[in-house]
């Protein structure tokens, strides 16, 4: 290929030199200045297992956010049909994301299909029976749109889970959509993996709500639940760590204020007692909103409800025109900073569910570092030893450049921001005991052209040549495999997959090339009559 | 420094039917073993469950752990020590925050705070497990006609066919040694078994190219004879990588740590078995096919 040996040393020189500036940060500590400005910052990435942290998938509950958006629409569309003047009778949300309803006039179904088709563009009749003159008819939201909302809540989602973790102060997460409807977080360096997880999975849905004072609580409570009411709890332990308090309200149905309409939150101690709560501010819209409403409801408790529980229930004093409210509750420093983040990335469009958690603590993954280290040096040193006494001086040449597969393969990790896992490790070590396989074969080549009588320059030619499709379909089979392998893998697996991929094509280089290179040095320009293989 | 003299005959395709009736008894072992157990023994990446990693500070009675755990009803919880005084706890629950606190308090409660620090906790749901079952079951098939495909584009049909079967048998018995010793099947084995399956591939294509070899230079000679000679002209490379990779995977099964522990040990069992399949079933079974490469000829004309 290339006959000049100077041409070729270069190029060996040019791979191995690159590969060492970018693995220079992993291996040193601190560059010294001037000199750091010149070498990347980054060191081997490590995954999770190494570092320690944490990874979750996430299941988005898309359907639970389409069905709370049909919730709403029920309620918006029974005022269209008072408005419109069509005569109707139950309309609710039925199973799933549907609305059911009945009209009662014969004239009914074109008058709701008007309102529809101005107002309500994205439903469609399902299905219609006639029934005591009139109609009972269930409403759909339409297939594209429905997918389209599906779409919107899982980008929703990662966007506020991204925010949450931005403001939680987690360095490099990676927070990534992965198939229909889930997320994959991974959190690098976490120290505390509970805290992390209410803060990603808390859906944070915040909503203002009126405390229904004209129907009785008891009567709600025996069953009777008046009609556009609910029954919600105060569920919070207190400090003391007494019973859980589950003082039941009964609330009006409808939200007059969500976490959408706020501006910020933050934490706040209070001046009496020293204890935490949570002040937020609407933005100009929810500032006019809150001043109507209080403005509306003076000497009416207005409840702060916080993902359905209620947090609190104040009896509304005057007018507040400001915009700003306060959230209190026995809250901990930590639980009011945290609900702090929640509010202020907003809350999530569904509710998300954990369904893979793999949590490693630092110290464990220090472990696995230094018991990879030590078996990657004990394989290399055993390899090393076997290759020189079996090859001699020709053993001695392929383990030099084993040291040069092993920095240069380092380098790529490096240089790709690639992820080094502790299976990653084995597939390094892995890597140590095949890269010499090629070296194996040249050899073997070579001692039987010797033997069959020809001079060292031409059995190393011979070998050489006659071994390198050889290594080269073997390689390449391997390669499918790890492709597969990375294909198909997930987190720690991948990190296999990629040195050993690495691992492979590199030691096609160093066993092939840059052997060939110091055999042909001493072969070249020296008379050799022996070679010691 | 020579393993194998050169000039080393062994007649190995004349041992193809021992070695076949060898290769049959592995197979069943590994079945019967595999179903005598009722199944693999799936890890938590296919089963679903949790898994929880535990130091103490000092020895701790694996006795005092599953009271421990019972306390909290957890009757299923399998305990497996690691040794440094460090056990692994698996069970089906999930792991959820009230989960994970009722563990910790059970702990606290039995041992003392701050005497233990929960390392690592892994949980897969049900669903993902499906998922990841699916991946992985995928993953080595299509490794399989992967394999195929490129082989018998590189040589002929049905070297790829002699390869494959190879392949399936170093799988299949592998999983089987995985069985016997009723070892816990997880990703990190999978990703074993498909290094196993480059790893034998590799070894037979080094026999396949000199076979291929051999036969250019010589039309005449019989199938057998060339088979026979280039398994032993390779023979010595065959043994050696073999033994350089047997080499670092001794390193990785006794170093390399718990979480690797079970991994080295397949690729340990997988090299030996590649290592003997390349030699005694992925060639003979190239001559079994003979026939059908003779008819496509005769075809042909």
């Amino acid at each position: 290929m290339f006959k000049s040996l100077r041409v070729r040393l270069a190029i060996t020189a040019v791979v191995f030199l690159v590969a060492l500036y970018f693995l220079l940060p992993t291996l040193v500590t601190q560059i010294p200045s001037p000199w750091n400005n010149y070498f990347p910052k980054d060191k081997i990435h490590l995954g999770l297992d190494l570092q320690g942290g944490m990874h979750l998938i996430l299941e988005v509950d898309a359907d639970k956010a389409l069905e709370s958006m049909m919730e709403r629409t029920a309620n918006d569309l029974k005022e269209s049909l008072m408005d419109g003047k069509v005569r109707f009778r139950n309309v609710e949300k039925a199973t799933g994301a549907t609305i059911s309803m009945e009209l009662t006039d014969a004239g009914g179904k074109p008058a709701l299909e008007k309102i529809l088709n101005e107002q309500f563009s994205d439903l469609e009749i399902a299905s219609s029976t006639p029934r005591d003159g009139g109609q009972i008819v269930h409403l759909k939201v339409k297939d594209k749109r429905a997918a389209e909302l599906k779409k919107l809540t899982i980008e929703h989602s990662v966007e506020t889970i991204r925010n949450r973790v931005d403001q939680f102060g987690v360095a490099e997460p990676e927070i990534v959509p992965e198939g229909e409807n889930r997320i994959m977080v991974q959190l690098p360096g976490i120290k505390d993996p509970e805290r992390a997880k209410n803060l990603i999975g808390k859906t944070a849905l915040l909503e203002f709500k009126l405390v229904d004072e004209d129907n009785s609580l008891d009567e709600a409570l025996r069953g009777n639940v008046p009609e556009g009411s609910v029954i919600a709890y105060g569920a919070r332990e207190d400090k003391a760590g007494g019973p859980r308090g589950q003082a039941p309200y009964l609330l009006k149905n409808k939200t007059l204020l969500t976490g959408a309409s706020l501006e910020t939150a933050k934490v706040q101690i209070s001046d009496r007692f020293g204890e935490p709560h949570v002040s937020i501010k609407f933005n100009s819209q929810g500032a006019a909103d809150f001043d109507r409403i209080t403005n509306e409801n003076v000497r009416k408790r207005l409840a702060i409800v916080l993902d359905g529980v209620v947090h609190s229930a104040p009896v509304i004093q005057e007018r507040i025109s400001g915009g700003q409210a306060q959230i209190t509750g026995n809250f901990t420093m930590e639980e009011a900073r945290d609900l702090a983040i929640v509010l202020r990335a907003g809350a999530l469009p569904a509710p998300v569910n954990i369904l893979e958690e793999r949590t490693v603590g630092p110290s464990l993954g220090s472990d696995s570092i230094r018991q990879g280290v030590m078996a990657t040096l004990i394989g290399f040193v055993l390899v090393v030893i076997f290759m020189f006494i079996y090859y001699r001086l020709s053993g001695l040449v392929a383990d030099s450049v084993l040291i040069i597969n092993v920095i240069v393969l380092l380098g790529i990790l490096a240089g790709f921001k690639a992820t080094l896992t502790l299976p990653g490790i084995a597939g390094i070590v892995l890597v140590i005991g095949m890269a010499v396989d090629a070296n194996v074969l040249i050899f073997e080549r070579i001692r039987e052209e010797m033997r069959l009588g020809k001079p060292p320059r031409a059995a190393i030619d011979a070998g050489y040549s006659k071994a390198f499709l050889t290594i080269l379909d073997s390689n390449v089979t391997t390669l499918i495999a790890a492709l597969f392998l990375f294909a198909f893998g997930t987190g720690p697996v991948k990190g296999f997959a990629v040195t050993l991929s690495i691992g492979i094509v590199v030691s096609m280089f160093t066993a092939i090339f840059v052997t060939r290179i110091i055999f042909d040095y001493f072969v070249w320009n020296r008379n050799v009559q022996k070679i010691s293989i | 420094m020579e393993f194998i003299k050169p000039g080393t005959h062994f007649n190995f395709v004349g041992k193809m039917k021992i070695a076949a009736v060898i290769s049959a008894a592995l197979i069943v072992v590994s079945i019967l073993s595999v179903v005598l157990h009722g199944g693999l023994n799936f890890g938590i990446d296919f089963a679903g469950g949790t898994v929880i990693q535990i130091k103490f500070s000092k020895a701790t009675p694996i006795e005092g752990i599953r009271k421990a755990f019972a306390g909290i009803n957890v009757a299923d919880a399998v305990i497996q020590e690691i040794g440094g005084n460090e056990v692994i706890v698996r069970t089906n629950q999930s792991m959820t925050k009230e989960f994970q606190a009722k563990v910790e308090e059970a702990l606290s409660g039995q041992f003392g705070a701050g005497q233990f620090e929960i390392r690592r906790v892994e949980f897969v749901g049900p669903k993902v497990g499906k998922d990841l079952t699916n991946k992985a079951i995928l993953a080595i098939i299509f490794s399989w006609i992967g394999m195929l495909v490129y082989i018998a584009w590189r040589f002929e049909f049905r070297f790829g066919v002699g390869a494959i079967i190879a392949l399936i048998h170093d799988t299949i018995i592998t999983i089987g040694a995985l069985s016997l010793l009723n070892k816990e099947f997880t990703l990190t084995i999978v990703a074993a078994l498909l290094t196993i399956i480059g790893y034998s591939i590799n070894d037979t294509i080094v026999v396949f190219d000199r076979i291929r070899e051999n036969r250019k230079k010589d039309l005449k000679r019989s199938m057998g004879d060339i088979i026979n000679s280039s398994v032993n002209e390779t023979l010595s490379r065959t043994i050696l990588t073999s033994f350089t990779v047997f080499l670092v995977l001794l390193s990785l099964f006794f170093l390399g740590g718990p979480v690797i522990h079970d991994f080295a040990f397949a690729l340990l069992v997988g090299i030996v078995i590649g290592t003997y399949s390349s030699i005694f079933i992925a060639s003979p079974t190239v001559l079994a096919f003979k026939s059908f490469r003779i008819s496509k000829g005769k075809r042909k004309k």
